[in-house]
């Protein structure tokens, strides 16, 4: 009895520091609609900024909690600069451009944490006076364990105050459920945002101090945490913070006894959660409908057909890519290899989100299931490089088709969380399952055979199935069920009422989309000889997200571009030192000149050079 | 019609670009190595890693290098990803004209790099992955590893865990190949020198996302004699911290890998635990005139004193030295030649040899107790394990390998 007592008192405290993150993020994400992915970054600091000054003045109960909470101060303070300098600049760009410019500070915070702190763990000291463990029924509790399972309520009540006593809450609330409104009653919007955002960033860096007497700080918190604080704020439901209180109990009290019976479950489990609640309560424990995404935006601009000129630009570029292993050095077409795959990747991702409307956090799981299933048919099958290609994006496919009948269920957000949970389950049992799936040492082997196994030869290879893939999503667009499906993006009620089946054609267009993510995981994994779970992880969903909303959502050239920039670039500065700060600083700056994405900014500086030249 | 002719008008455009045909390449004075590995990834370890082949590099070069030729290393990191790791390997072969690749840190990087290797008919020296894989299910003609292999250091560990008089144990190790390969090399091993223990719990925390507390209870609740633990990094000083406050290393025998290198037991600081048995490497206390000299210069050049990633940096370009001078040639086949029983007389580690059989070195780890000398976390009563000491013979090895 004693014993299960005190699993769950570890996981209490477990749920506190959880809890104290995620509150940030749901409280950044309700009032501004930002996803934050810095906000593991501010965590990090939070952690390196109170080891600093606890270890300044050591000793003292006083210092201790002192430095605690100027760290989590320091750090609302860093939000705020973040907020003013950037953030505010970006507040009209489409849907989720937001988190692009969040990316690149998560890229500058890593370097300069491992500038200022260091590449070694750094172990801070226990908290005076809470340094030893109690015996409750007969087990030892370490008694900083039951400070934590006391602060995280008393820091939901203060919350909670703070929301419903306050004028300032009560506006926050407000701005949480109808932001216009809000702005047409005279409300200064833009310091409401700025608040928001300190208060968020301040928990988040009071999570991390709070963390110093459990933990080594390491330059992996940020990565570490970001993912399981998402999960907490989406089953808890999108800016409910006691929502966000329930999920963090839920999650950590099942794992610490989970892990009793199933040590390996560890890995996904958050994941099967989140999964489970959204199938079953779709916005979330404490959520409301409408949470899951900001004020409707007004429709984009119908696509048109490519002018003769822009087709000759375009044809030209194609051309020259086409011939480019005749001029270039050998490597080159490796690379461009590599962009292609990127661009097929993004362009796949960009048809579900741009056209589709549904924003996917998990579109790797596809990409990985085309690599898989075509090494694995290699493998175990025997199969050839060519049927193994086709292979690939059946299953892909197929994946797709399970997995968006639930998601397309759903809707902003949500979706998005839950195509997130589909890929990281497929990620776990691709890493568990070894005897088939070889875990985390992959399968290797996955060569090209003799006669596409020059670099020039498997050049055209990518380029014929890559272009190709990319024409006929393109064709797709254009197409009636491309109409229909860029008609229940933007009404959805409307397209219902001409008698549209509308989830039908999302399902459709999210297994479209899949299928070509597939072929671009087979088109790579012959290209790498080897496949890894890497090519399922968040990792690679995240960095094809961000070539989406780089290049521009609203343009089908949009992807193009992004891909193109986001692997050459990369490419090129992975050659620096503190490349991470080099590139997430030309992140910000792309995101400040071109809020429109890359696509957009070209499009705005073509309309400047023509009304020059008239 | 004007639709298609401006097309192929467009695409004419780009014919006089075939102009630019590549120059060809010229042979380079200096001998060019290529290296990869995950600085950004995990550099706690690799920035040492980075001084100690820096370090060899200049002294090679100083006494004037292999044949007259200076070594040059072209450097570049992988960011953690082996598909990246992939395309700077292919890079550093075609386009900056490397002789051989050395270096990764990860276990699938070196496997996916080793793969490359076999795939292009390049020499790859693994530096760093601990993964049997590389020299034995995996292994290939192109590839060799330098430091003890997992299999090799949970030997070491094992061999120490059977003089205890523990019979229960537990293990705790992260959840992917390393963690589990080390697990069961553990277990075989001492299994093996001692059949009467038994194995009553096994922890598998995700890696850098161990939940500590919940992991210690799971533990306790098993009653162990004994822990063989296997987390490393931000885990191990999670789980130290958790398990000493809730008194799980109370009158029990800890064996733990890798725990003893510098990297791994200096964050721990005054909270080190006493007298668990660890691999790693002391590098003040190391007294042999080899040592001795390296450890000066390298405390001389950088400032402080060598970890565990120094020795091993310091050692690949120390056997890729003998290796050339042996070759007398860049070229592929000559280097493999030299590699297979390649002999490295003297290092700061002493002696080792590349085995033939399975391409690994016999280079070998110190195994001791932890302990804290003067308030700093430090290895004591350690002795150098030979590596040639725990690995399989020649002949059981190469019945590991796949078939060339």
């Amino acid at each position: 009895m004693g014993f299960y007592f005190a699993q769950l008192l570890t996981g209490l405290a477990n749920a506190s520091s959880l809890f104290l993150i995620a509150s940030g993020l749901s409280i950044i994400f309700g009032v501004t609609r930002i996803v934050n992915f810095a906000h593991g970054s501010f965590y990090m600091l939070g952690a390196y900024l109170a080891y600093t000054l606890v270890t300044l003045w050591s000793g003292s109960v006083l210092g201790f909690w002192g430095g605690v909470v100027l760290a989590a101060l320091v750090v609302g303070l860093i939000g705020l600069v973040v907020e003013l300098t950037i953030l505010r600049r970006i507040y009209h760009a489409p849907e989720l451009f937001q988190l692009v410019a969040t990316f690149g500070v998560v890229l500058i915070v890593q370097d300069a944490a491992l500038a200022i702190w260091g590449a070694e763990d750094l172990l801070g000291p226990r908290a005076p006076g809470l340094d030893r463990a109690v015996r409750i029924l007969g087990e030892p509790i370490p008694e900083y364990d039951l400070a934590l399972i006391a602060i995280g309520p008393a820091v939901l009540a203060g919350i909670w105050l703070l929301f419903h006593k306050t004028r300032w809450g009560v506006l926050v609330r407000a701005a949480t459920q109808d932001r216009e409104m809000v702005g047409a009653l005279g409300i200064n919007q833009a310091w409401l945002f700025s608040a928001a955002f300190v208060l968020g960033s301040a928990l988040a860096g009071l999570g991390g101090a709070l963390q110093i007497p459990r933990e080594a700080v390491s330059l992996q918190m940020d990565l570490s945490i970001i993912g399981e604080a998402f999960v907490v704020v989406v089953i808890g439901g999108m800016g409910s913070v006691s929502g966000a209180f329930v999920a963090a109990v839920l999650i950590s009290v099942l794992n610490s006894f989970a892990i009793l019976i199933f040590p390996q479950i560890s890995i996904v489990l958050p994941f099967i959660v989140m999964a489970i609640v959204l199938i079953f309560r779709p916005y979330g424990i404490l959520g409301k409908p409408g949470s899951e995404a900001g004020a409707p935006e007004a429709p984009e601009a119908p696509l048109t057909l490519m002018s003769p000129k822009a087709m000759m630009v375009m044809c030209a570029g194609l051309m020259a890519l086409a011939l480019s292993p005749l001029f270039t050095a050998e490597f080159t077409s490796v690379l461009l290899v590599d962009v292609m795959v990127a661009t097929l990747f993004a362009v796949s991702l960009h048809f579900m989100m741009g056209i589709g409307g549904m924003v996917s956090f998990g579109h790797a799981a596809y990409f990985g299931v085309g690599a898989y299933a075509a090494a694995l048919a290699v493998k175990f099958l025997g199969f050839g490089m060519l049927p193994a290609m086709a292979f690939g994006p059946l299953c892909a496919a197929l994946a797709a088709l399970f997995f968006g009948w639930f998601s397309v269920r759903l809707s902003g957000v949500y979706l998005a969380m839950l195509t997130l949970a589909a890929a990281q389950i497929l990620w776990g049992v691709t890493f568990q399952w070894q005897d088939f799936t070889g875990g985390d040492d992959g399968i290797l082997g996955v060569w090209p055979p003799g006669w596409a196994s020059s670099d020039r030869v498997y050049f055209y290879i990518a380029f014929v199935l890559c272009v190709g893939g990319i024409w006929v999503m393109r064709r797709i667009a254009y197409s009636p069920f491309g109409y229909v499906l860029r008609g229940v993006r933007d009404s959805q009620t409307r397209a219902e009422a001409i008698g549209v089946d509308t989830r039908f054609h999302q399902w459709m267009g999210f297994v479209i989309a899949g299928a070509f993510a597939g072929l671009a995981g087979v088109v790579f994994a012959f290209s790498k000889g080897s496949v890894f779970p890497d090519s399922l992880g968040i990792a690679l969903s995240i960095d094809g997200l961000i070539m989406v909303l780089l290049g521009g959502i609203h343009a089908l050239a949009g992807p193009i571009l992004g891909a193109s920039a986001f692997v050459l670039i990369e490419d090129w500065v992975t050659r620096l030192d503190y490349w991470r700060f080099i590139f997430g600083t030309i992140i910000l700056v792309v995101v400040l000149v071109a809020p429109d994405g890359i696509a957009g900014g070209i499009q705005r500086l073509w309309r400047i050079i023509k009304r020059g030249a008239a | 019609m004007t639709v298609i002719r401006r097309a192929v008008l467009g695409a004419i455009a780009a014919l006089p670009m075939i102009g630019l045909m590549p120059k060809a390449g010229q042979a380079a004075d200096p001998i060019i190595l290529g290296e990869v590995n995950s600085y950004t990834r995990l550099p706690a370890f690799t920035e040492p890693y980075k001084k100690g082949w820096e370090l060899a590099v200049e002294q090679i070069n100083a006494a004037g290098g292999i044949d007259g030729r200076p070594l040059e290393v072209i450097s570049r990191d992988d960011t953690g990803d082996p598909a990246t790791a992939i395309r700077i390997a292919e890079e550093l072969v075609s386009k900056d004209g490397a002789v051989l690749i050395f270096g990764t840190f990860l276990s699938n990087i070196g496997l996916a790099v080793a793969d490359f290797a076999k795939q292009k008919e390049v020499l790859f020296l693994a530096s760093e992955p601990l993964s049997d894989a590389i020299v034995w299910s995996k292994g290939n003609k192109y590839t060799y590893r330098l430091r003890p292999s997992t299999h090799m250091q949970a030997a070491m560990l094992a061999e120490q865990a059977a003089k205890l008089d523990a019979v229960k144990w537990a293990t705790v190790a992260p959840n992917y190949a390393y963690g589990q390969d080390a697990v069961k090399a553990f277990k075989s091993e001492l299994t093996r020198l001692r059949p009467d223990v038994e194995f009553v719990e096994e922890q598998w925390p995700p890696v850098f996302k161990i939940d500590a507390g919940s992991t210690v209870r799971a533990l306790e609740a098993s009653k162990p004699d004994a822990i063989f633990n296997v987390t490393f990094g931000g885990d191990l000083a999670k789980f130290v911290r958790e398990g000493s406050l809730r008194f799980l290393f109370e009158d029990r025998d800890v064996a733990s890998l890798l725990t003893g290198e510098p990297e791994y037991l200096l964050p721990l600081g005054d909270e080190t635990p006493e007298g668990w048995i660890v691999t790693g490497y002391p590098p003040a206390d190391i007294d042999t005139p080899a040592h001795n000299a390296f450890a000066e210069a390298y405390e001389a050049r950088f400032g402080e004193i060598p970890k565990t990633g120094s020795i091993v940096g310091y050692n690949s370009i120390l056997a890729i030295a003998a290796a050339l001078e042996k070759a007398g040639s860049t070229d592929t086949d000559a280097l493999l030649a030299a590699m297979e029983g390649l002999n490295v007389d003297s290092s700061p580690t002493g002696p080792f040899t590349f085995r033939a059989a399975d391409h690994q070195s016999t280079m070998g780890a110190y195994v001791g107790r932890t302990g804290l000398v003067d308030g700093v976390p430090s290895m004591v009563d350690w002795s150098y394990a030979d590596g040639a000491d725990y690995l399989p013979s020649e002949a059981d090895a190469a019945a590991l390998r796949p078939a060339e």
